[in-house]
């Protein structure tokens, strides 16, 4: 299965949801290692934050290979997977994050 | 497995035991050691049962901890379910002996944004197996995950799984819905290839019969046919009648059966030790009676006996039997009589022949009888209830077993009846109880139809039940004012029957 890679062209973000809350993006990202898929996750998802969430947003990656115990607690079984912790409710992404748009529509960030 | 020693090769394939009673003896030792076994069927099945199973008896017979991960059900209602199975969970938990893990999927909590693996589930198996140490492992079933998870990605990851967990030397069952146009509904069957075992329930005479098949098992011989199998308050068992019943130990011994007279009449000493005896006659002719006498003999002599009753319940067995002066409460409580009670439709005959082999195995009892057996025969076709008795008696004679049937017969088809002939041909001893009028009185008669291998007495008796119990007294021929109870006087003459004697 190939994933598309494309950026949407129309790229409305919404920054009001977060902002009337005043809280901030909370995410935790879950990786293997250096697998090629974590790898490409991680660098996937600091340039999305970079690009639209500025500094509105706590990213926090987990290796479970360092802390398998993470994995059993979060449930997890695909890897790498993107957990938005919040804005409510909680959301997972799982993949390596390579279609923005996806991304963008499973963070809430656009419609 | 000692006809191994035999062939040129003294390889022992390696192999991990169920403790699953049956299922080792079908394959020849029990499952793949350090490989996945598939084990399929239909929901409602007992495959979760069977896999849980062979995990807790891992733990308590043999010493291997287990991981049990659940896709389909919380773990907590799984330690519940099975708890009325007698599985305590928990201790093994506690014990650190068992891991038990709820993996959850669905579909509509994540999106897919790009390729990914199911490493996740690679990192808390191998979590799980080293906190307990796990020598077995349970996965069920991998077929949810196809539900929620791309399916060219599972398929290489499965690939993955199954040679990892090779390498993780753990032995592995792997439960699966049975597919329509495949094996599996998802084609497992491609990955894990060593052992696939296929449980099946179905529905006969609205009688349902769960049964279980070895399809394959690379590198093994293993029994063909289809089992029939259990699940009850005690686990699982099967119910494989293989060759080993070919050669029954044979006995000289004797056994009274209970009756003076009948021994009298059966060379003087009684039945064989390990043969089976059938007592058929009309409605209403003592048959019961006869076995209870036998069994309260057999009691007394503090040896054990089963008593397989499928007409009347224990109590009433027991309240009918102390009206003639047997009283079989003492043994029920001192442990040398067990009932075992169930009516014939419940379940099918091989269910039946399960439970009791159960019991057998469990209380090892030396005499066994079932009472009455023709109403056993009118669950399914006569020619499958023949082989399935003889394949009880047949096991029934290489555990030493006595073994007595009584059969209910209609008025005037003794020698007609086909189930009787059925039967009669793998009985020891035949014993034929029938109403006789004799002028204006119905007696009982009781004569001996064959007995194998002993000499025995041709004469036809008297069968006389009173409330000191049963007695056989000679007819005395052409003498009408003697009957019923008023020939107690003449019970002590001619009960020598050596000139009627003969040997089959």
């Amino acid at each position: 299965m190939t994933i598309p890679k494309k950026i949407p062209k129309k790229t409305k973000v919404r920054v009001d949801a977060v902002d009337s809350s005043g809280g901030k993006y909370v995410l935790r990202l879950f990786v293997t290692g250096i697998l090629p898929n974590s790898v490409r996750a991680i660098s996937n998802i600091q340039a999305i934050c970079e690009q639209h969430l500025n500094n509105r947003y706590e990213l926090e990656v987990i290796d479970i290979y360092q802390q398998p115990s993470l994995a059993l607690a979060e449930g997890i079984i695909a890897v790498p997977v993107l957990v938005k912790k919040f804005p409510l409710p909680e959301a997972r992404l799982i993949g390596d994050l390579s279609n923005t748009e996806k991304v963008l529509r499973g963070l809430g960030l656009i419609d | 497995m000692s006809t191994v020693s035999r062939k040129t090769t003294n390889f022992k394939f390696p192999k991990s035991l169920t403790g699953i009673q049956g299922l080792d003896d079908i394959t020849t030792g029990g499952l793949p050691k350090n490989r996945p076994t598939l084990l399929l069927g239909n929901t409602g099945c007992g495959k979760t049962i069977m896999a849980m199973e062979f995990l807790v008896n891992g733990i308590t017979m043999y010493n291997e901890p287990g991981v049990f991960i659940a896709f389909e059900e919380k773990t907590d209602e799984l330690v519940v379910n099975v708890k009325s199975l007698g599985y305590d969970l928990e201790k093994h938990i506690a014990d650190k002996k068992l891991h038990m893990e709820y993996v959850q999927i669905s579909r509509d909590e994540f999106v897919d944004t790009g390729k990914y693996d199911i490493e996740g589930l690679f990192v808390r198996l191998a979590h799980a197996i080293s906190k307990v140490k796990a020598k077995r492992v349970v996965l069920d079933s991998l077929d949810t995950l196809f539900y929620s998870l791309d399916y060219q990605i599972l398929r290489s990851e499965f690939k993955r799984l199954f040679s990892w967990l090779k390498e993780k030397k753990v032995t592995v069952i792997i439960t699966g819905e049975i597919g329509d146009t495949f094996l599996t509904r998802h084609g497992l069957e491609e990955y894990v290839a060593d052992c696939v075992i296929v449980l099946d329930n179905r529905v006969a005479n609205q009688i349902t019969t769960r049964r279980l098949r070895v399809i394959k098992y690379r590198g093994s011989i293993h029994g063909n046919n289809e089992y029939p199998f259990i699940i009850d308050k005690n686990g699982i068992a099967v119910f494989p009648i293989i060759s080993e019943a070919l050669q029954p130990k044979t006995s000289s011994e004797k056994i009274s059966s209970g009756i003076p007279p009948l021994d009298e009449m059966l060379n003087k000493k009684g039945f064989y030790v390990g043969s089976s005896i059938l007592i058929s006659g009309t409605a209403g002719t003592g048959k019961t009676s006869v076995a209870a006498s036998f069994v309260s003999n057999v009691c007394r002599q503090k040896q054990r006996c089963l008593f397989c009753a499928f007409e009347e319940a224990p109590n009433q067995v027991m309240r009918n039997m102390r009206s003639i002066g047997i009283s079989l409460e003492p043994f029920v409580k001192s442990g040398h009589l067990q009932f075992y009670y169930s009516r014939p439709t419940l379940q099918n005959l091989e269910l039946h022949f399960i439970a009791i082999k159960k019991i057998i195995a469990e209380t090892k009892p030396s005499v066994v009888v079932l009472d009455p057996i023709t109403n056993l025969m009118t669950e399914g076709p006569n020619s499958d209830i023949r082989s399935m008795l003889t394949r009880f008696v047949d096991y029934l004679k290489t555990e030493h077993i006595t073994v007595m049937f009584t059969a209910a017969i209609t008025v005037g088809s003794i020698a007609r009846n086909p189930s009787d002939e059925g039967i009669s041909s793998m009985v020891d001893t035949w014993i034929m109880v029938q109403d006789v009028e004799l002028d204006d009185e119905r007696n009982r008669s009781l004569y001996i139809m064959k007995s194998r291998g002993m000499p025995h007495s041709k004469e036809v008796r008297e069968f006389v039940i009173s409330s000191k119990g049963i007695t056989l007294i000679p007819f005395a021929k052409g003498k009408n004012e003697i009957s019923g109870s008023s020939k107690a006087a003449g019970r002590s003459r001619n009960l020598s029957p050596s000139k009627d004697s003969s040997t089959e």
